[in-house]
């Protein structure tokens, strides 16, 4: 049989994954692994950053449902991608991260770019391998793309010694698993199901919360019949923003610290919540001890550790999500909710959290936003970075299209946007991809610039210069007494950048230039950025404020009362953290 | 309240890694933690005593499952179980009045002598966590010169976890 090195492995067995793009950087520890990829038919986008690849491989896979993969050399390759992996840890996105290590014989020696790559990312990766023997190499590839897509998905790093690059084995990728403890169940329980269905008819003011977990089992159908067949409100997380048609007339809005007033109030009324794909972060919560006080809650997920973690269940149900939505929809009754209809209609009369005016005072982000919503009618994929802009793109953007608004929710990342961006981009090539960032987290990855004017990415930026941090400043302006503490930026001349990176820029000050620029930016056949000059005042509202429960959505400045800043400057943790 | 659990594992690099860890991160404190070999080559077994709230450690099971190379985690406190430790004591004992006296008590306690130095003995006792605390009560008198214990480790009577697991097996094979 002929022998082949570890580096050919590696790639043969990437081949039988239905690998087709690769996200990453050589170094000394792989270079006989990229001197192998020459002779593979991959694409390999070369990052100009770690972190990039690692963001890329993120955006690919959210963008494609596919297992994202990036690689990095051993050392500092590995150390920049932490970031990258904890994100896509945090948003349960399938990836395997490949990274180099010295030598087996060195390993232990402090050698040069040795680091503890899988104790490093032990807690960060749903599974790690250090693989010593070239023998293992192939069954090691073969579980870590299975368990990286299967269950609950999440990344999964192999950590690959030069020598084991180098080494020579017979290749046969294996045809059978053997992992005896990773057998996710997927079925719901059928007894569950039922008592869960009883609990649903019965329900007079019930509410459906969805999250990502909608958009990783492809279970848009299977949500919208059972939502229309019980016209049950329904509900996203941030994460499960584009899981169901915002123009669909069932859709309420997404909850939460910034999410919609009527949507913060319907939880806090609701009699029954069936919550699936979710895993009720207290981003989404708000202050634990008072989250839906009313609410009987029927938790449906994939992954049962999520299920009674953070918030008592009434009815918690292990399983896929359309998998169980499709025999929940069978078991429910025909049903309609007039009266809740009713209510919550009042509330969104009375507290029309998304409002904005024809023409705003000064240049108001939300306000571009949704002028880019307009240009765009709804079918760009918004990819998006962290801190205000990031919530504005998530409020007034009206995702109308599946799998349309890619953000980073639960590690948070400044600098995701830019790099993800490309990743999405590769990932689906016929869709107009659009970056919304701020000014502070486009400078954390904008060195990947290069990488869409190289490749001639027809990504549009859409940079959000207010000079601030604005998210932090908002906390400060509120909480803080307006004691602006290590907040403003000076900027670069952020035209002139583009320009230096042969990207067309332009820089957008008025209200009447922003229609014509979006319009400009959407007809260049290629890349193309825009600096809105936003006034850096801005708030985002509603706001529940840190340490405060969702009755407590606040709506503007004014509604912050002194004891709300003193309980929101002071809590910690889990709310606490901008 | 304290809880026992015994683990399967795979016996790969790195998994006593993963359980501690695990245990850390969610924030519990770890009494004692044993690791051993099993009757089947491959798996390792751990008991893990630790201090938690029932939903806590509920959730910490859930956790453990979550680790590829855990097989089946068992909380085995409401069980009828065995639980056994092991302390090596070494214990001051310069005259043949306290020697005898030493002696006394480690029989009563069904232990034994393992090492005689001029100035001190080395006792060796099995027992359940409470039976080699009070032993140890018994000789601080004396003076504890040193002191190792094992840490707990537990098995159920009657069924065994082992066979637990492969009861799984065959109804996750349907
Ligand atoms: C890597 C990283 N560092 C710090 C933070 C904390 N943080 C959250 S939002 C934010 C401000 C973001 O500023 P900018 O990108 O300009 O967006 P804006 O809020 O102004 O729209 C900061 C510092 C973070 N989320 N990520
Ligand atoms: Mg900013």
């Amino acid at each position: 049989m002929q022998q082949l090195n570890g580096s050919q492995i590696l790639c043969e067995s990437l081949l039988r994954e239905g690998v087709d793009t690769i996200f990453g950087m050589p170094g000394g520890a792989v270079i006989p692994l990229y001197n192998v990829l020459l002779d593979y038919p991959f694409k390999h986008v070369l990052c100009r950053h770690e972190q990039g690849a690692a963001h890329m491989a993120d955006g690919y896979a959210r963008a494609t449902g596919k297992v994202g993969v990036c690689i990095g050399t051993s050392g500092p390759g590995a150390t920049n991608m932490v970031t990258g992996i904890a994100t896509a840890m945090m948003d349960s996105v399938p990836m395997v991260v490949i990274t180099g290590q010295v030598p087996t014989y060195m390993i232990g020696k402090d050698a040069f770019q040795e680091t503890d790559t899988t104790g490093i990312t032990m807690p960060i990766t749903k599974h790690n391998y250090l693989v010593m023997d070239v023998k293992d190499l192939a069954r090691v590839v073969r579980e870590a793309f299975h368990i990286a897509r299967t269950g609950r998905p999440g990344p999964v790093l192999i950590d690959l010694p030069k020598d084991v690059t180098t080494n020579e084995t017979t290749f046969e990728y294996p045809s059978k698993l053997s992992l005896p403890g990773f057998k996710p169940k997927t079925q719901g329980h059928i007894r569950q199901i039922r008592q869960a269905a009883r609990l649903i008819d019965e329900a007079r003011k019930p509410l459906v919360m969805a999250g990502h977990g909608i958009i990783l089992s492809e279970a848009y159908d299977e949500l919208r019949e059972f939502a229309e067949k019980i016209q049950i409100p329904v509900i996203t997380t941030l994460l499960g923003i584009s899981a169901f048609p915002e123009t669909h007339p069932l859709y309420l809005g997404w909850p939460g610290m910034h999410g919609m007033y009527y949507c913060n109030m319907a939880i806090s009324h609701a009699d029954l919540i069936v919550a699936v794909g979710m895993r009720m972060d207290d981003r989404v919560t708000g202050r634990l001890n008072a989250f839906a006080p009313h609410a009987q809650i029927v938790h449906i997920d994939i992954d049962p550790a999520e299920l009674g973690k953070n918030v008592r269940t009434a009815v918690p149900i292990v399983g896929d999500a359309k998998h169980v939505l499709k025999l929940l929809t069978q078991e429910v009754r025909d049903n309609r909710h007039d009266g809740w209809w009713e209510q919550l209609n009042q509330w969104r009369v009375e507290h029309p959290s998304l409002a904005l005016p024809d023409r705003p005072e000064k240049m108001s982000s939300p306000w571009i936003v949704r002028q880019l919503y307009h240009a765009t009618k709804g079918n760009a994929v918004l990819v998006t970075d962290v801190g205000q802009a990031q919530m504005w793109a998530a409020q007034h953007y009206f995702f109308s299209k599946p799998n349309t608004h890619i953000t980073s929710g639960g590690l948070g990342p400044m600098g995701y946007a830019l790099p993800a961006s490309i990743g999405v981009q590769y990932g689906r090539p016929n869709d107009e991809v659009w970056c919304v960032t701020g000014d502070g987290g486009f400078q954390m990855t904008l060195e990947e610039l290069a990488v869409i004017r190289e490749e001639n990415l027809p990504i549009k930026i859409a940079l959000f210069n207010n000079s601030y941090l604005g998210m932090v400043r908002q906390w400060q302006q509120l909480f803080f007494n307006e004691r602006y503490s290590a907040v403003k930026m000076w900027n670069p001349n952020y035209v002139k950048l583009g320009e230096a990176y042969e990207i067309p820029t332009v820089r957008c000050t008025q209200l009447d230039e922003v229609a014509p620029a979006l319009e400009w930016a959407r007809q260049i056949d290629g890349p193309a950025m825009i600096e809105f000059m936003v006034d850096p005042y801005e708030n985002v509202f509603p706001m529940v404020p840190p340490g405060a429960s969702l009755q407590e959505t606040i709506e503007g400045v004014e509604d912050v009362a002194p004891q709300t800043a003193k309980i929101a400057a002071a809590a910690g943790g889990s709310s606490g953290g901008v | 309240m304290k809880h026992t659990l015994v683990a399967l594992v795979e016996n790969q690099p790195g998994v006593l890694m993963r359980v501690a860890n695990l245990f850390a991160r969610r924030g519990f404190n770890i009494e004692s933690f044993t690791v051993g070999h099993t009757e089947t080559t491959k798996l390792s077994r751990m008991t893990v005593v630790v201090d938690g709230a029932q939903t806590q450690v509920e959730q910490v099971i859930k956790q453990l499952y979550k680790l590829i190379d855990v097989l089946k985690v068992s909380d085995v406190t409401e069980d009828r179980t065995i639980d056994r430790e092991l302390a090596l004591i070494k214990v001051t004992a310069s005259n043949s009045a306290s020697r005898a006296e030493v002696v006394q008590f480690v029989n009563i306690f069904r232990g034994k002598i393992v090492d005689v130095a001029p100035d001190s003995l080395i006792v060796e006792v099995t027992g359940t966590e409470e039976k080699v605390d009070s032993l140890l009560d018994v000789l601080r008198p004396f003076g504890i010169k040193e002191m190792v214990r094992t840490g707990t480790v537990a098995m159920t009577r009657g069924g065994s976890v082992s066979a637990r697991l492969a009861e799984d097996r065959l109804e996750a094979a349907g």
